[in-house]
C-alpha cells in the first residue's frame, strides 16, 4: 500500500517509538507520586513540555497536555467561552468539527456565532476577520492550516485584528505543527491546538497553548495535573512520545518541507500534463507544503477512492473524521465549488516517506482511473 | 542504588508485557496498522478500526455488558467527567441535585464543586468509621430532584468495596441514574453489569497493567442513559466522544482487561495471601490501626497509620518503597487525606499513615523486605519522637494544651 494520506494520521517516528518504549515497557511511575519512579515519570514530562514549547514557539508553562487535537479545541472554546459573559464569537467557515461542534454546543447555550467568510481560495483574510467583529465579539477562531485544501492562513495579521478589537484569538494548529513554523508567541494569538499524531507522534496526545493572559475554565477537573488545568493520569508514553516527535519535527523541518514541497510540485505537474482535466482547489494561495486537495470532473470521489484503495493507494475524501458521511466538503461549500464538482474532491496529503515514484504511480493510477471511470460514466445509463 | 520495590499499584501499575507487545504491534510501520480507525476510504482505518471493536468486545466481556455500551476515553478522570457533567447537563429540567460520598475520587468531587457554580446542588454522604456508605442514609439524602448518584465501587485509598448491587436496586427504583467509578475495582472485582443496575460506569486502563492514557466509560443501553458529550467534535463514539481514536491504547487496554478477566480470580488468591503476610509481619507494632473494612476489602490494599510518627517522615524514611501516604493525585498538598478524616481518623493519625498496594509482580521477598524495613524504621522515627514519648509515659496527649509558635 502507498499510504497517501498523512492528514488524517501519520505512521510513527521509529525514532518516537524508541523514545516511548521504556516508557511503555519499563519505568511506570505515576508523575504525580512522590517517590523515586514518580519523580523520574515527573523529570520526563517536563523535558517533552519543552520540547514541545520549542517547536511551537511557546514557553513551556504555556503548555497543557491533553488526549489530542478534538480535546485542546474543546478545552480552548469551551474553557474561555466558560469564563466569560454569554456573548458572541466569530469562527470560520471552513473549520474543523471539533471547533464547529464546541462552537454549535456553545450557541446551544446562548453564544452568538457569526461565520467569517472565505475567498474562492478557501483563503480567511484579514480584512474578513475584522469584517465579522462585532462590539460584542469576544472570542475569534480561526485555523492556521485547513486539513483539506491545506490553506495557510496569515494568523499573525488576523491576531492583531482580533486583538484590536479587544477579542481573544484561538487558532487549530493541529495541521500546521510540524509541516511549517509555527511560533506561538510571536503570532499574536491567544490559544493555540496541536496534536501529536499528525507529526509522527502517538495518537492520543495533543496540547493546548494558552497565553497567560487569558482566563480558561479546565475542561477536565479532578487531581489537579497540569497546574489544575487539566484533571488526569497523564499518558506518559503518549507525551514523551509528543516530546521527540516535536524535536525531530524542529531539527528536520525545512528538509521535510522542502521535500514534501517537491513531491507536490511533482504532482501538480503530473497532473497539468498527464491529468489536464483535474482541478486543484486553492492552487493560487499559500497551502500546506504536503496537500492537493483535487477533483476529476464528473467522477464520483467516493467511487475514486475505492479504486485507488484497491490499487494500492491510500487517499481520502477530505476530514477522516467525515468520511462516513456523504455530504460534500463544507471547506468547498464555503469556497463556492458547486456540489456537482464538490462531490469529486479527493484528497491527497503527502509524508516524509513517499517517494517520487509513489507519486509517479499516482498519477498514472489517476489518469487510467479518469478515463475508464469516464468512459463507464458515458456508457451508463 | 537498586530500584525501590514497588508497593504502589494502587497509584499506577506496570504495563503487562503482552499488552506491551500488543501495543507495538499498533505503532509500527511495518505493520501497517497505524491509520486512522475513522478513515473510511482504506485499509489502514479498516484495520485499525477493526482492532478497536475488538479491544471494546474485550472490555466490555471482563464487565459482561454490551460492546456497544463501551464508550473510550482518555482515562477514567475522563469519564467520570463525561458521567457527572453529562448527566447533570443532560438531565438538567429534571433536576439538579446530585448525591456522591466524601471518600470518592477528586476526579468526581472537583467535577461536583464545578458543577455547584452552575446552580447544582451535591450531598456529599458521609460514609461510616469502616469506610461503608450506609444505604438508610443514602435513602433519606434522595429527593425528588436527585438526577445522579455517583459512589466508587473501590475507594483507591482504603481499599473498601461499596455494595453497588444494593445501592443499584435503590436509585433505579427511585428513578436516579447510578455512576460508579471503577477505576480501582475493575479486574480485581467481579463486575456483572447485566445484573448490576448501573447506569454509568468509568475504566481506568492503568489501574489494570494497561498504558496511562486511555479508559472507558460503560453508558447503558437498556433502559436507555443519554448524556451531553462533553468533547464535541467529527461525532466518534456515538456522538458521545469525539476525537480520533488512538489505536495503540485501545489495543493496550483491551489486552489489558482480557488478561484481567482470565486471570483475576488466580491473581486475587495470591495477593491476598501477600497482603495477610504483610499485615501479619507489621500488626504486631504498638499503636498500629488498619483503615477502613478488613472483611468488604479489595485484597490489594493495606491502608495503616503508624501513630505517633509523621507519615512524610516514614515515607522519606522508607526510600526503598514505593508507597504513597493519601493518594498520588494530591500527594503534591499536605493536607491529611480527605478520605482518612471522612471516616474519622483524627489528623494525626491521617498524616501518619501509608497506602501499601500490591500487585501482579509483587513477590514474598518483596513483602518480606517491606515488613523488616516498616519494623526499623518505625523504631527510629519513634525514638526521635517526643509525642512517642510521652504516649509511653502515659500522657493523654488529647489533655495537652499546646502552645503556638
Amino acid at each position: 500500500m502507498i499510504y497517501l494520506d498523512h492528514n488524517a494520521t501519520t505512521p510513527l517516528d521509529e525514532r518516537v517509538l524508541e523514545a516511548m518504549l521504556p516508557w511503555l515497557a519499563g519505568a511506570y511511575g505515576n508523575p504525580s507520586s512522590g517517590h523515586a519512579l514518580g519523580r523520574a515519570a515527573h523529570a520526563a514530562l517536563e523535558q517533552a513540555r519543552e520540547q514541545v514549547a520549542a517547536l511551537a514557539g511557546a514557553h513551556p508553562s504555556q503548555v497543557i497536555f491533553t488526549s489530542g487535537g478534538t480535546e485542546a479545541n474543546n478545552a480552548a472554546l469551551k474553557g474561555v467561552a466558560a469564563r466569560l459573559p454569554v456573548s458572541c464569537l466569530a469562527v470560520s467557515a471552513v473549520e474543523h468539527a471539533s471547533v464547529q461542534q464546541p462552537v454549535a454546543a456553545l450557541v446551544r447555550s446562548g453564544w452568538m456565532a457569526t461565520t467569517i467568510p472565505v475567498t474562492d481560495q478557501g483563503e480567511v483574510t484579514a480584512q474578513a476577520v475584522s469584517a465579522a467583529l462585532g462590539d460584542g465579539t469576544r472570542l475569534v477562531s480561526v485555523m492556521w492550516a485547513n486539513n483539506e485544501t491545506g490553506v495557510v492562513n496569515d494568523i499573525a495579521t488576523i491576531a492583531a485584528a482580533v486583538r484590536a478589537a479587544g477579542a481573544v484569538l484561538h487558532t487549530d494548529a493541529v495541521q500546521a505543527l510540524g509541516k511549517l513554523p509555527v511560533d506561538f508567541a510571536g503570532s499574536g494569538a491567544h490559544l493555540m491546538s496541536v496534536s501529536a499524531h499528525k507529526l509522527n507522534g502517538p495518537k492520543g496526545v495533543g496540547a493546548l497553548l494558552v497565553d497567560k493572559a487569558v482566563d480558561v475554565e479546565p475542561l477536565l477537573h479532578g487531581g489537579g495535573q497540569e497546574k489544575g488545568r487539566r484533571g488526569g493520569t497523564e499518558n506518559l508514553a503518549g507525551i514523551v512520545g509528543f516530546g521527540r516527535a516535536a524535536e525531530l519535527a524542529q531539527a528536520e523541518l525545512a528538509a521535510r518541507s522542502s521535500r514534501m514541497s517537491a513531491l507536490r510540485q511533482r504532482l501538480e505537474q503530473g497532473l497539468a500534463t498527464q491529468v489536464p482535466q483535474a482541478v486543484v482547489f486553492a492552487a493560487q494561495v499559500e497551502r500546506l507544503p504536503n496537500t492537493v486537495f483535487l477533483a476529476l470532473p464528473g467522477i464520483d470521489g467516493e467511487t475514486l477512492l475505492l479504486e485507488l484503495d484497491r490499487l494500492g493507494l491510500a487517499l481520502s475524501s477530505g476530514a477522516a473524521c467525515g468520511s462516513g458521511y456523504s455530504e460534500p466538503s463544507h471547506v468547498l461549500q464555503a469556497m463556492g465549488v458547486t456540489a456537482d464538482i464538490a462531490r469529486c474532491a479527493v484528497r491527497v496529503s503527502l509524508g516524509v516517506g513517499n517517494t517520487e515514484d509513489e507519486v509517479d504511480t499516482l498519477i498514472a493510477a489517476l489518469r487510467t482511473q479518469a478515463a475508464r471511470l469516464q468512459a463507464m460514466a458515458a456508457t451508463a445509463w | 542504588m537498586s530500584k525501590p520495590i514497588y508497593l504502589d499499584y494502587a497509584a499506577t501499575t506496570p504495563v503487562d508485557p503482552r499488552v506491551a507487545e500488543k501495543m507495538c504491534s499498533f505503532l509500527t510501520l511495518d505493520s501497517g496498522h497505524f491509520g486512522n480507525p475513522a478513515s473510511r476510504s482504506h485499509s489502514f482505518g479498516w484495520e485499525a478500526e477493526q482492532a478497536v471493536e475488538e479491544a471494546r468486545k474485550q472490555v466490555a466481556a471482563l464487565v459482561n455488558c454490551d460492546p456497544k455500551e463501551i464508550v473510550w476515553t482518555s482515562g477514567a478522570t475522563e469519564s467520570d467527567n463525561l458521567a457527572v457533567k453529562g448527566v447533570a447537563e443532560f438531565y438538567a429540567k429534571k433536576g439538579k441535585h446530585i448525591i456522591t460520598s466524601k471518600t470518592e475520587h477528586k476526579a468526581v468531587l472537583d467535577t461536583c464543586r464545578h458543577l455547584e457554580r452552575f446552580g447544582y446542588e451535591i450531598t456529599y454522604l458521609q460514609p461510616e468509621l469502616d469506610g461503608m456508605i450506609d444505604l438508610a442514609k443514602l435513602e433519606a439524602a434522595m429527593r425528588p430532584d436527585t438526577i445522579l448518584v455517583s459512589i466508587m465501587h473501590v475507594n483507591n485509598e482504603i481499599g473498601v468495596i461499596q455494595d453497588i448491587a444494593a445501592i443499584g436496586e435503590l436509585t433505579r427504583s427511585r428513578g436516579i441514574l447510578f455512576h460508579v467509578d471503577a477505576a480501582q475495582s475493575a479486574g480485581k472485582v467481579p463486575i456483572d453489569l447485566d445484573k448490576l443496575k448501573v447506569d454509568l460506569m468509568s475504566f481506568s486502563a492503568h489501574k489494570c497493567y494497561g498504558p496511562k492514557g486511555i479508559g472507558a466509560l460503560y453508558v447503558r443501553r437498556k433502559p436507555r442513559v443519554r448524556l451531553e458529550a462533553q468533547m464535541h467534535g467529527g461525532g466518534h463514539e456515538r456522538g458521545m466522544r469525539s476525537g480520533t481514536l488512538p489505536t495503540h491504547q485501545i489495543v493496550g487496554m483491551g489486552e489489558a482487561f482480557r488478561i484481567a478477566r482470565e486471570e483475576m480470580a488466580q491473581e486475587n488468591e495470591r495477593i491476598r495471601m501477600l497482603r495477610d503476610r504483610l499485615l501479619k509481619g507489621v500488626q504486631n507494632i504498638e499503636e498500629v490501626y488498619v483503615n477502613g473494612d478488613m472483611e468488604r476489602r479489595v485484597p490489594h490494599n493495606l491502608n495503616i497509620s503508624f501513630n505517633y510518627v509523621e507519615g512524610e517522615s516514614l515515607m522519606m524514611a522508607l526510600r526503598d518503597l514505593a508507597v504513597s501516604s493519601g493518594s498520588a493525585c494530591t500527594s503534591a498538598s499536605l493536607e491529611p487525606s480527605y478520605v482518612l478524616r471522612a471516616i474519622g481518623r483524627p489528623d494525626e493519625l491521617a498524616h501518619s499513615s501509608l497506602r501499601f498496594s500490591i500487585g501482579r509482580y509483587t513477590t514474598e521477598q518483596d513483602i518480606d523486605r517491606a515488613v523488616e524495613l516498616i519494623h526499623q524504621k518505625i523504631s527510629k522515627l519513634r525514638e526521635l519522637s517526643p509525642l512517642w514519648d510521652m504516649y509511653k509515659e502515659g500522657i493523654d496527649l488529647s489533655s495537652v494544651q499546646w502552645s503556638a509558635h
